[in-house]
């Protein structure tokens, strides 16, 4: 996903200055979102295993690119990215070429999530967190509950004015695509057109763009229908049970976080250690059951209560209705499209 | 040796300029004519395409919008911030201390947490809605937050400041002998100020406006924040192509030119307050 908890563009601009530093460290060094996995992950990982580490942060996948390509990944040795950027990372030959020998915990993960479209048979990425781009809203300020991306984009009059919509460029376009019945990975320039004018349209409906507070909007009631990573929502509705979480019939994207280790890490075997410890059901399951994220860990989400399954149902969702949705993919050259397609919606009037 | 032993203490200044300043802006000059490479890194092939693009309609018309608000919101800061420059220079000198600390206080506070009061009074569930409706208005509230004018607001509150210090220098060293003369002359009071005062103080208000106009048309926390991302001033495009497109060389095509256009400004500035002491110098 493009953010994280905890982070806005303000704070993301700030940790992104403060961090230009290249990490270097004679232990293993991780880089991961903030927030993204235990407090004392590392320090349990030092005490289990014997290795000394790390954690380095960036606040978004394009930052730790960045890095990475300017230093050949040199330097890090194991990072969360998003599943588009981990095939970026394997098409420029910067990603190790996973021996799952070294990884027995592997065995935790669902069948379905060696069969992700990016990297079937999970070659170069481990799966950290999945999960679907929805609908987040206040079932009890809608006069109906949504089910489509239409409601979204063409809101009725009486919604019109209290929706967000996700501003980062995949995502954003991605909602115009399902609605046009398009993959979310097209880059036919007439069809991304299309969705421009569509969004274009919606603009004027927006109460605004909002990538990283929308679920407080709701909790508020400023808005009552946003544009949602189904985590996200999750914790606007741990702060209210009137918020509600919809896959539009149309559909969604599978987003994958996605663990990679560096082809030029000098800590290979520690490197392997600590995604071995990720995957140990406890450790994986960390997330699920503190940032509400899906884990594809089948021994961690079995391990979750009967009450928080109830209390947020798209936790419930399995491995196999995840896997019927398209994963965004990198999508090369047409990214360039996709970045001015959204500066062109941005700067409509 | 009288004049040019203090030469060395500049160095210290100088040295920590060339390292943080000159050469930093000589890489992003470099970095603004190669090509971006296809996962964003950088291919070192020589191009003007990035330059050329900065003047697309689409790029050229942020850059107009952003000089537009940025000069909105100097024009207003100005207005305020002189007439508040104005007030504190003529109230009783013991006093004008006091009243300056009041006026640079806010400055004591984070940026972030300034705008994001804002936020806390404008939006549809606001502070502002909860006293209307506390007054017992209970009709929709016109959309105050996410919009241009929220935008021109969060600039003006957070430069003011800037404004009041910049004019209240000139004003509280105006000679007030001059004023009386000039009423003593014939002249009315809106004239001696239109006549006399302005002209004499115009090297702060210069400053003033400058100095909020370069930080607002840069400045990209406050149209993320207050405007809703529902429309890119400059400083988000170049956000964007550094964080999230990966474009290096074209963000830093669109700094270059960013970059001109303020220390154009800044030069035209000093002129102008060179001219205007200078002016006031043949006069004596």
């Amino acid at each position: 996903m493009g953010t994280k908890p905890l982070t806005t563009a303000g704070l993301s601009a700030i940790a992104f200055v403060t961090s230009i530093g290249a990490a270097h460290a004679d232990g293993l060094v991780v880089s991961n979102w903030d927030g993204y996995m235990a407090g004392d992950a590392i320090d349990s990982f030092t005490a289990e295993t014997g290795n000394e580490a790390e954690l380095v942060l960036h606040a978004t996948n394009e930052e730790i690119m960045g890095k990475l390509i300017a230093s050949k990944g040199k330097g890090y040795d194991v990072v969360f990215v998003s599943s588009p950027f981990a095939e970026v990372l394997h098409n420029l030959g910067l990603a190790e070429t996973l021996d799952h020998s070294k990884l027995p915990n592997i065995e935790n993960l669902y069948a379905a999530a060696g069969e992700l479209a990016h990297d079937p048979g999970n070659t170069f990425s481990i799966p950290y967190a999945w999960g679907t781009t929805g609908l987040c809203y206040r079932s009890d300020l809608l006069e109906e509950d949504p089910d489509s991306w239409a409601d979204l984009l063409e809101p009725s009059e009486d919604v019109s004015g209290k929706t967000t919509m996700l501003a980062t460029d995949r995502w954003l376009l991605g909602a115009g695509f399902l609605a046009k019945g398009y993959s979310v990975n097209e880059t036919d320039p007439d069809k991304v057109a299309e969705v421009r004018d569509l969004l274009i349209d919606t603009k004027g409906t927006l109460l605004a763009y909002d990538d990283t507070t929308f679920y407080s909007k709701l909790v508020s009631g400023e808005a009552e229908l946003v544009h949602a990573w189904d985590g996200w929502c999750n914790y606007g509705i741990a702060e209210n049970g009137d918020i509600k979480y919809v896959i539009p019939e149309e559909g969604s994207d599978l987003w994958v976080d996605t663990m990679v280790i560096l082809k030029n890490s000098e800590n290979k075997d520690a490197a392997y250690d600590f995604v071995n410890f990720i995957l140990d059901a406890k450790n994986h399951g960390w997330a699920a059951e503190n940032i509400l994220y899906k884990v594809p860990n089948e021994p961690a989400m079995e391990g979750l209560s009967a009450e928080m399954l109830e209390t947020f149902p798209n936790m419930a969702m399995t491995a196999d209705e995840l896997l019927q949705y398209e994963q965004l993919r990198d999508v090369g050259e047409a990214q360039r499209l996709y970045a001015r397609t959204v500066s062109e919606i941005k700067a409509a009037q | 040796m009288k004049d040019r032993s203090p030469i060395f203490l500049i160095a210290p200044a100088l040295a920590w300029l060339t390292a943080f300043m000159v050469i930093p802006c000589l890489l992003i000059l470099a970095l603004a004519f190669f090509r971006r490479g296809l996962y964003g890194g950088i291919e070192y092939t020589f191009t003007l395409e990035n330059l050329a693009l900065v003047f697309d309609p689409l790029y050229a018309g942020i850059f107009l919008k952003s000089a537009m608000i940025a000069g909105l919101s100097a024009l207003i800061a100005v207005v305020i911030g002189y007439a508040a420059a104005f007030a504190i220079a003529a109230a009783p000198t013991r006093r004008q201390p006091t009243l300056l600390f009041f006026a640079v206080l806010p400055f004591w506070s984070n940026y972030l947490v300034r705008t994001y009061a804002w936020i806390v009074l404008l939006n549809r569930e606001g502070l502002l809605t909860g006293v209307a409706r506390w007054l017992g208005y209970d009709g929709e509230m016109p959309k105050l937050l996410y919009t241009e004018s929220a935008v021109v607001i969060g600039l003006v509150y957070n430069y003011l400041p800037f404004v009041i210090l910049a004019c209240y220098a000139p004003l509280s060293r105006l000679n007030p002998e001059i004023g009386e003369a000039s009423r003593d002359l014939g002249a009315s009071g809106w004239r001696t100020f239109r006549r006399v005062t302005v002209p004499l103080t115009f090297p702060g208000i210069a400053t003033g406006f400058v100095f909020v106009f370069v930080l607002s048309i840069g400045n990209f926390v406050t149209p993320a924040l207050l405007g809703g991302g529902q429309f890119q001033m400059i400083g988000n495009l170049v956000y964007a192509q550094f964080l999230t497109a990966n474009d290096w060389p074209f963000g830093s095509a669109l700094s270059m030119i960013l970059i001109a256009i303020m220390m154009g400004l800044l030069t035209l500035q000093t002129f102008a307050t060179e001219r205007a002491s200078g002016a006031r110098r043949g006069e004596d």
